[in-house]
């Protein structure tokens, strides 16, 4: 990885918007050559996709429940966790899923309409996995900040003095 | 309310008679009267000062440190200050006598040119500059001598200009790179040449090193820490262009002890200390700072380059700055003064920018713009500025 290459990265991971031209002239390069390095990065699966970052609570009538599950399994030999967690993060439901150190095994994000659907699912589909021990269920309340952006806030106040030395 | 002036005879110095008000005052009132304008008028970082700097100084308040520090600051800033310098820049200074916290790097400059100024003394001045410089020495009794810099030469210092300009009576020279408002930044082998003129002649240098971590092509190179120059060299830096910290006026100066110490007689007198408020945020900025600030310059980087090519395209000339978040684009084609152009582009185009006579007479011909405003404000008033110089061409 270059060092352009992760100025790049870093720039896109803020604004996947940002068109070429731009970025070419931000990080001093030709237009041709951020275009190629986009596409590198792309085909090496650095970049996986471009997304955008909703605050669903404010798009009236989608609101959507989310649960992170600590989930507790038995290994398997010669797969580890991995086996289990592809069976696991296969459901559509689940929006995230991460090996983690500590006190359990797998940290789930399932995402539903109603908390019964979230129910439904860890009953019936996590629960009954053979290698899953137990589940311990938190709802989410309220997203104060995700992937590094403040939900709710007013702090685009510029309280700078128009002109200043 | 009666007007004093009408009934007593006014008391004034001749020295504050002697300054005037900064230029920018005039802009600012014009400026700030207009609405929906995009400014790229303001001397300070467009980022609120980091949480953990923010953080730090409620704390600070809520364990009830509200009382005078040292007069010099905090030991422990001082401490931080001390390896800082030497980390990044190479300048040695001894915490408990060779470094003074300031209020601001405003004051700092006041105070070493106070310790240093004799009546009729020349201050040789590097222009364009900071608005203070000429002000200050004034104020101290010197004399204010302006040496150009020019932007076929990318507005760094050539010695013959400072050769040409020296007198018996010339005892110091005020520099600062990176430059506001030109953006320029001095490497090693240009500042040498200047440090063995200020050697062979034994002039005092006063170096504002306040934009030092926003160099963006090569590390900045401190004054002091050329062979030869500690000595002579008294350097004023601060927490404010780095650290997102300008309302905080919380800066430092560093120089051999026997300066110093004369710093200090004046800065006890006048300050006392600096805010213990603001110094402890600025010993957390210190000790936590780092990775913020690196993607802060990292953002001014990227916005140098999009905004100067931007400016270009737009039909102004431009050197290509190396530092500070300033570019200074030529406006000579245009015919108009740079006074006459900045007016207009507010008015018509509602873009405010800093007419470049205000940093001095050789900024005459240019306009400073700011490029700390977000990327869609850049954008945006590069968009004006194309309109508003293809309308006058």
């Amino acid at each position: 990885m270059t060092e352009k290459e992760r100025e790049l990265l870093l720039l896109i991971e803020k604004e996947g918007r940002m068109p070429a031209e731009k970025l070419a002239k931000m990080l001093d390069l030709q237009l041709n050559e951020v275009k190629g390095m986009l596409e590198q990065l792309e085909k090496r699966s650095v970049i996986l996709g471009y997304s955008a970052i909703i605050d669903w609570t404010k798009a009236v009538g989608t609101e959507m429940v989310t649960a992170m599950i600590d989930v507790k399994v038995t290994p398997q030999r010669g797969v580890g966790f991995d086996e289990i967690a592809e069976r696991i993060y296969r459901f559509h439901e689940v929006k995230a899923c991460y090996l983690m150190s500590g006190t359990y095994d797998l940290s789930v994000v399932i995402e539903g309409r109603t908390m019964s659907e979230i129910a439904n699912f860890v009953s019936e589909k996590l629960s009954t996995l053979d290698s899953v021990i137990s589940t311990t269920t938190h709802f989410r309340l309220k997203q104060y900040k995700h992937d590094g952006i403040i939900f709710d806030e007013d702090d685009d106040d510029d309280y700078r003095m128009v002109v200043s030395p | 309310m009666t007007d004093v002036t009408s009934t007593h005879n006014v008391h004034l110095s001749d020295a504050v008679e002697r300054i005037q008000p900064s230029g920018i005052r005039r802009f600012f009132d014009l400026a700030s009267s207009m609405e929906n304008i995009i400014s790229l008028g303001v001397g300070e970082p467009d980022y609120t000062t980091p949480w953990n700097v923010r953080e730090a100084s409620i704390h600070s308040l809520e364990r009830g440190m509200t009382s005078y520090t040292a007069n010099a600051g905090l030991p422990e800033l001082r401490e931080e200050i001390s390896r800082y310098q030497m980390e990044r820049f190479h300048t040695p200074y001894d915490p408990a006598e060779e470094v003074i916290v300031t209020v601001g790097a405003s004051e700092g400059l006041d105070i070493a040119l106070r310790s240093v100024v004799n009546p009729g003394d020349e201050v040789l001045i590097v222009e364009p500059c900071f608005v203070s410089y000429a002000p200050l020495v004034s104020l101290a009794g010197g004399i204010p001598v302006a040496v150009p810099t020019r932007m076929e030469n990318d507005f760094q210092v050539d010695v013959e200009d400072i050769r040409s300009r020296l007198t018996p009576q010339t005892k110091a020279l005020m520099i600062s790179f990176p430059n506001n408002p030109t953006g320029a930044v001095m490497g090693a082998e240009e500042l040498e040449k200047v440090a063995a003129l200020t050697i062979e002649h034994d002039l005092i240098v006063l170096s504002d090193e306040i934009y030092a971590e926003l160099s963006y092509d090569q590390t900045h190179v401190s004054t002091a820490a050329l062979a030869g120059m500690w000595e002579r060299t008294i350097l004023i830096s601060g927490f404010s262009k780095s650290f997102a910290m300008t309302g905080w006026r919380v800066g430092y100066v560093c120089a051999p002890a026997v300066y110093a110490r004369a710093m200090l007689k004046i800065h006890q007198y006048a300050m006392m200390c600096a805010s213990t408020m603001a110094q402890y945020a600025a010993l957390e900025a210190m000790q936590n700072g780092r990775v913020e600030m690196e993607e802060m310059v990292a953002s001014y980087r990227q916005r140098r380059n999009f905004f100067v090519k931007s400016l270009r395209e737009a039909g102004l000339s431009c050197h290509q700055p190396g530092g500070a978040f300033y570019a200074f684009p030529s406006i000579r084609a245009t015919g108009m003064t740079s006074e006459t152009f900045a007016e207009k582009l507010l008015v018509e185009q509602h873009v405010a920018v800093v007419p470049g006579h205000v940093f001095g007479e050789g900024g005459e011909g240019h306009i400073r713009c700011s490029y700390a405003a977000s990327m869609s404000q850049l954008e945006e008033a590069v968009d004006r500025i194309a309109v508003f110089v293809k309308d006058h061409a």
